[in-house]
């Protein structure tokens, strides 16, 4: 039961101040708190016996996804199908794409048929910025090349907020390829702006140059990492971007790097480990980790759907000002 | 800014109310309550307390948020969207009667909403409707079982219920209008 002051509790800000979700860094810490507790209340219609609400009845939603993914767009239609919104996946595979069409004008193509908003998975960073400056529709980034993953980022602080109550003065680790990720990107931003300490690690070769700027702590010794960590995030060793030899093996990446069940005592005993998904298991993640008392990946994939109804419905209603003009 | 209702006036009208719960369901046994966001919810948990009290039985309650179910949501082109708040109903309604309690019945809408939104939870014996204002202007053919007062109004006034555990004390003001 909540109490009679949370019940009222008054936000600092009460709407989105922009049209689209490209990026954490377009959002405030209030803005990001007002998503946080609109998916809390998301996540109670998730545990009813009709889990669908009438919000966002007659808005159509386009999901346009260029690279593959199971989770997020499994996650983005459920979300749209839970408010009620109607829904349309484009397969790139079996679209005009294949045939030579730019982004540019499968987004035209797709906006002369009036949705109301494009959620939006693409290979190239910035895909997303650019889509949002020729279309009327709200664009949602879920995730553009090495840039961003916001929802990612949002979903992942609902789930520590959810374990520890507050992001404020936990020591997160986050763990992995440092160079490829656009999870790293987002949550980072998020993390440091709710006031979290940041610390990421990884081997020299897959740590970008200015990481430091965004106010995190960077080591490639994994224990000063891991010691006393509320959070651990494990990102993926991501093979399919890799062109050059950023380490020597797997194996080797995983006896140094690794998260196992030894190296886990390290942290505090209430740690957290969480991952963005798909995990390599004996890579980044020993199996009796990922599968062990203090995993959280499966929460954080049923937080998704609640995040993303949030998103949805914070920015069904368009701007608050300054798009508006 | 003339108060209508002081702090004794509303709790001697809820333990009218409390009672008439007791006399018109012969008991409490099915019931349970429901406060609409925001101050239904503290109305709802006074009930639930007189009723222990008279007749030394609990009734469930719950808290119900509308806004995911409100008529006028997307109506506006471009506009803020209102705050969406966590509905907890940690119990079957099936088969129960449901006392839906809101501090002012006005146009009818929300209670509309409220009703659509207690469907979502399951078929219920009844639905009864309670407030502490009725301040007629109906738009909707919606009328409350249990009233606390009514209080004619013209259009331009604004009815306001301050309660304690949220506004740090018990009144009912009408603001506004032609003097």
């Amino acid at each position: 039961m909540t109490t009679a002051s949370e019940i009222d509790k008054k936000p600092a800000v009460t709407a989105l101040r922009h049209k689209d979700l490209l990026g954490i860094a377009d959002l405030s810490a209030e803005e990001i708190a007002l998503v946080l507790d609109t998916a809390e209340a998301m996540k109670e219609v998730g545990t009813r016996p009709i889990k669908k609400v009438p919000a966002l009845r007659g808005k159509t939603v386009v999901n346009l996804f260029y690279e593959p993914s199971t989770r997020t767009r499994t996650s983005f239609e459920i979300a749209e199908k839970r408010l009620s919104a109607d829904t349309l996946n484009i397969a790139i595979g079996t679209s005009s794409v294949v045939k030579g069409e730019t982004l540019a004008d499968t987004a035209l193509n797709l906006e002369a048929m009036s949705p109301d908003m494009i959620v939006l998975r693409h290979s190239s960073s910035g895909a997303c910025h650019f889509l949002s400056r020729i279309c009327q529709s709200a664009i949602i980034n879920a995730g553009d090349g090495m840039h961003e993953h916001p929802t990612q980022a949002l979903l992942d602080a609902f789930t520590i907020r959810e374990r520890k109550k507050q992001l404020k003065g936990l020591k997160v680790t986050i763990i992995g390829d440092l160079l490829h990720s656009r999870v790293l990107r987002s949550n980072i931003q998020l993390l440091t702006k709710m006031g979290a300490e940041v610390w990421v690690c990884g081997p020299p070769t897959l740590i970008p140059t200015d990481i430091r700027r965004f106010g995190v702590q960077v080591t490639s010794k994994v224990d000063d990492a891991i010691v006393d960590a509320d959070v651990i995030m494990l990102l993926r060793i991501q093979l399919e971007r890799m062109e050059g030899a950023y380490f020597p093996s797997l194996r080797e990446y995983f006896r140094v790097f690794g998260m196992t069940e030894e190296r886990l005592r390290l942290a505090r005993p209430e740690v957290m480990i969480m991952h963005p998904g798909p995990m390599n298991r004996g890579v980044e993640i020993a199996s009796e980790v990922a599968d062990g008392p203090y995993s959280v990946i499966l929460d954080q994939v049923a937080n998704g759907v609640a995040v993303r109804m949030a998103v949805l419905y914070l920015l069904a209603g368009g701007a608050e000002h300054e798009d508006a003009a | 800014m003339p108060v209508v209702m002081d702090a004794d006036r509303i709790g001697r009208t809820l333990a009218r109310i409390a009672h008439e719960i007791v006399e018109r369901n012969k008991g409490v046994d099915d019931l349970a309550l429901v406060g609409v966001r925001t101050r239904g919810v503290p109305l709802a948990r006074r009930l639930a307390r007189s009723l222990q009290e008279i007749t030394g039985h609990d009734v469930p309650t719950g808290a119900l948020d509308i806004t995911l179910y409100r008529d006028d949501l997307m109506r506006h082109a471009v506009g803020p969207q209102p705050q969406v708040r966590r509905t907890e109903i940690q119990f079957s309604i099936d088969s129960r009667k449901i006392l839906l309690v809101d501090d002012v019945l006005y146009t009818g809408r929300t209670t509309r909403a409220a009703l659509d939104a207690l469907i979502d939870f399951g078929r219920p014996k009844a639905i009864q409707l309670i407030v502490l204002v009725d301040r007629g202007h109906r738009e909707l053919p919606i009328k409350a079982d249990y009233v606390g007062k009514n209080l004619p109004t013209s259009l331009e006034e604004s009815v306001q219920v301050r309660l304690l555990e949220i506004d740090g004390q018990d009144e009912v003001v009408v603001d506004g209008g032609a003097a």
